[in-house]
């Protein structure tokens, strides 16, 4: 019996995963450029004008937006490059779960990156550490799921342009709006120490977005594709 | 053996010589005498001054750009997915690109009117971001059709967009929206819509419908060029 | 001699055809990559699909396999329609790439395309099919480590591993050493002589010959010229085939 739905999206996320780990390279790449951006940002802002506990959260979030991305690009170049793809569209699988699987991978693939990152910016940062990290960690995962879904239908649409990885950031990044605002605001008032009251709109931003952009995506994703 | 047939000569050149696109005509000439009527007929507003008057083209292009273009764009790539004409992909591409037009004159009008009003170019107003988040949506919707080559592809691809953004519009508006209510503005000279006198609601509606008219002819003119362009790609393969 | 020739099925047919095509026009734009082309092909049947680059042979695959829809025609794989889960259970495809992960073993690569066809013990049937093509030595070499022969022998175990009823071959044999080739040649004889229908796109007149029961040649997205392969003299054919595709 062919595998369903989510079966066949685990296999392809571990398959993904199993790529990632054994090569790496992907993953180095974004956690340095990560924390590189993160130290760059701190001196572009006068430290004595912006308080760096009220620039973290802004660039924590912008930093998470473009490391995305480069790592984005990737998750169909795998696909793409021995021609691999049409060995999963002739499989007998639901097109659906290619999507859902390469987009499991790319969430496992951002949480760790932001894994690395949101430590780096409370040491850069020096902003204050113990139980808000908690639901920051929440904040997270609901804007990397949102991200996620996005970036990874474009990632499939843009392997199949001349222009490649240069489109994506210009298509996704409008997407991105939403998330980075929302996540970066939460930030600030969890931060600030306004409690979860201020954020709550915000995570709900969240949550609706990545409600309907997981649907919309999953639901789209076998319409981008011939036949 | 039978000689191979030979192939069917190619369709004589369909000559259209619109030596005036009446639709398209109309439209201009509408749109300058409305400019017109703005101008040089219509009072200038008590509180605004002249620089009021730039509402005129302002907001029947921002309600052009978003709710006529914006929506055609959005419906027929989603009718597309549904019927897989390539009339709707031609229709959308059209829309697509005069909107882009009309929303940059949206952008441009927008900054001239805050400088006096407002006393700045750029504010983060509402209205403002999702007209700007939505023109950069624009062009990358441009930008993507001219990265592929292959017809059917292309259009599979812009109609996926289409209708992602179409799902976005409404979370950039909410997001600008609790945005601006966590941090109110400072202050920035908001008058609350008084009833027009009757002499500008004329020169708006007239406006608006000459601006709308306007649309319409440069919709048709640039169908047709996208239905000349599929049928000379069809004739350049066929040689 | 030319046109699309009917022929009598060789064989006595039980239940559905193992392809059954008919009127198959594929478009890309307005051109026309297939125009009107039929093929019937029995359970253990083998065609040996010729032509020029550009024929529509690789297009045909790709509407076998699912992956292209026809813009006119019919296609049915074993009685069901050709895009089913059924039908794509049943199906390999050997394309002119080779549809690996180089990153990845051998061994994972294959396993991987069985699990995705539901084989119940994937790394079994992983090696199994890799011992048949000969290296199951190097099923936990890394892709990207392997030679282009290699690499082709791994990407033909991927297409066998789920024991296909239907196997879509293009240019099987592009980069195999003898030794690849025999083993290529050994395991596509064993799949056909257990029922397994086998489409084979190739340059090699001889080695298409020799495994196939119908010879097609197709150009300009239309079926040319088809025999049964029974009686054909390779040499002979091949000058015909020569001068077909360099006459018209």
């Amino acid at each position: 019996m062919p595998p369903d739905l989510l079966s066949a999206a685990l296999i392809i996320a571990r398959k993904d995963l199993a790529i990632e780990f054994r090569t790496r390279s992907a993953f180095f790449s974004v956690v340095v450029f990560s924390l590189l951006a993160i130290a760059i940002f701190y001196f572009a802002f006068d430290p004595t004008a912006v308080s760096s506990a009220d620039l973290a959260p802004g660039v924590l979030w912008v930093t998470f937006a473009f490391g995305g991305l480069l790592g984005l690009h990737r998750s169909f170049g795998v696909e793409q490059a021995e021609g691999a793809m049409d060995a999963l569209l002739s499989s007998p699988i639901p097109r659906e779960s290619i999507f859902l699987g390469k987009a499991a991978a790319n969430l496992v693939f951002v949480l760790a990156v932001q894994a690395i990152a949101i430590p780096g910016v409370v040491l850069f940062y020096n902003v204050g550490g113990g139980m808000v990290w908690l639901t920051i960690a929440g904040v997270t995962i609901l804007a990397a799921i949102g991200m996620v879904a996005v970036g990874t239908l474009f990632s499939s649409v843009v392997v199949n342009t001349r222009l490649a990885e240069l489109l994506l950031p210009l298509l996704a990044l409008p997407f991105f709006v939403p998330i980075v605002t929302s996540a970066a605001q939460a930030t600030l008032q969890l931060l600030s120490g306004h409690g979860a009251t201020p954020a709550a709109n915000w995570l709900k931003l969240l949550a609706a977005y990545d409600l309907v952009f997981v649907a919309a995506c999953t639901w789209i994703y076998p319409h981008s594709l011939d036949a | 053996m039978t000689s191979p047939a030979k192939p069917a000569p190619l369709t004589a050149p369909r000559i259209r010589t619109p030596a005036l696109d009446p639709l398209l005509t109309l439209g201009v000439v509408a749109f300058i005498a409305a400019l017109v009527r703005a101008a040089f007929f219509t009072p200038p507003d008590a509180a605004q001054g002249m620089a009021q008057k730039i509402l005129y083209i302002h907001a029947p292009s921002a309600f052009t750009a978003l709710y006529l273009a914006c929506g055609l764009v959005f419906i027929c790539s989603g009718l597309w997915l549904w019927l897989k004409d390539e009339r709707l992909d031609r229709m959308a591409d059209a829309s697509a690109e005069v909107g882009l037009a009309f929303m940059t004159v949206v952008l441009i009008t927008g900054p001239l009117w805050g400088r006096p009003i407002w006393g700045a170019f750029w504010t983060w107003d509402a209205k403002l971001t999702s007209s700007l988040f939505l023109w950069f949506v624009l062009l990358g919707y441009q930008i993507l059709r001219g990265a592929v080559e292959e017809p059917q592809a292309r259009a599979r691809f812009s109609a996926v967009l289409g209708i992602l953004a179409g799902c976005l519009v409404p979370f950039i508006h909410l997001s600008v929206y609790l945005f601006r209510t966590l941090h109110p503005m400072p202050v920035v000279l908001k008058p609350s819509a008084p009833s027009m006198p009757n002499e500008m609601l004329v020169s708006f509606v007239f406006s608006m419908s000459a601006i709308t008219l306007l649309f319409a002819g440069l919709l048709r003119a640039r169908y047709r060029l996208a239905t000349d362009r599929a049928e000379l790609e069809h004739l350049e393969a066929r040689r | 001699m030319t046109g699309n020739v009917a022929l009598a099925p060789p064989k006595s047919r039980v239940g559905p055809a193992a392809v059954e095509a008919r009127g198959l026009v594929v478009r890309y734009g307005r051109r026309a990559a297939l125009d009107d082309v039929d093929l019937s092909l029995a359970a253990g049947e083998c065609v040996a699909l010729f032509g020029p680059n550009g024929a529509g042979k690789t297009t045909l695959l790709r509407v076998l396999a699912g992956l292209r829809c026809a813009s006119a025609g019919s296609v049915e794989i074993a009685g069901r329609p050709v895009a089913a889960t059924a039908t794509r259970a049943m199906t390999g495809l050997i394309s002119h790439q080779v549809m690996l992960y180089p990153a990845l073993t051998a061994r994972e690569n294959v396993a991987f395309s069985a699990r995705l066809h539901g084989v119940s013990a994937p790394e079994r049937a992983a090696l199994a099919a890799l011992e048949r093509l000969g290296v199951a030595d190097r099923a936990d070499t890394a892709v990207r480590a392997l030679s282009r022969g290699l690499m082709q022998r791994v990407a033909i175990a991927r297409a066998i591993v789920h024991e296909p009823k239907l196997l879509l071959a293009d240019e099987p044999y592009t980069g195999l050493d003898a030794a690849g080739a025999a083993a290529l040649t050994a395991t596509l004889e064993g799949l056909v002589a257990a029922g397994t229908a086998l489409v084979l796109v190739t340059h090699q007149v001889s080695e298409g010959l020799a495994l196939a029961d119908v010879a097609m040649v197709l150009q300009g997205g239309r079926v040319v010229r088809r025999d049964h392969a029974a009686g054909l003299e390779p040499a002979q054919y091949a000058a015909q085939y020569r001068e077909l595709v360099g006459a018209t």
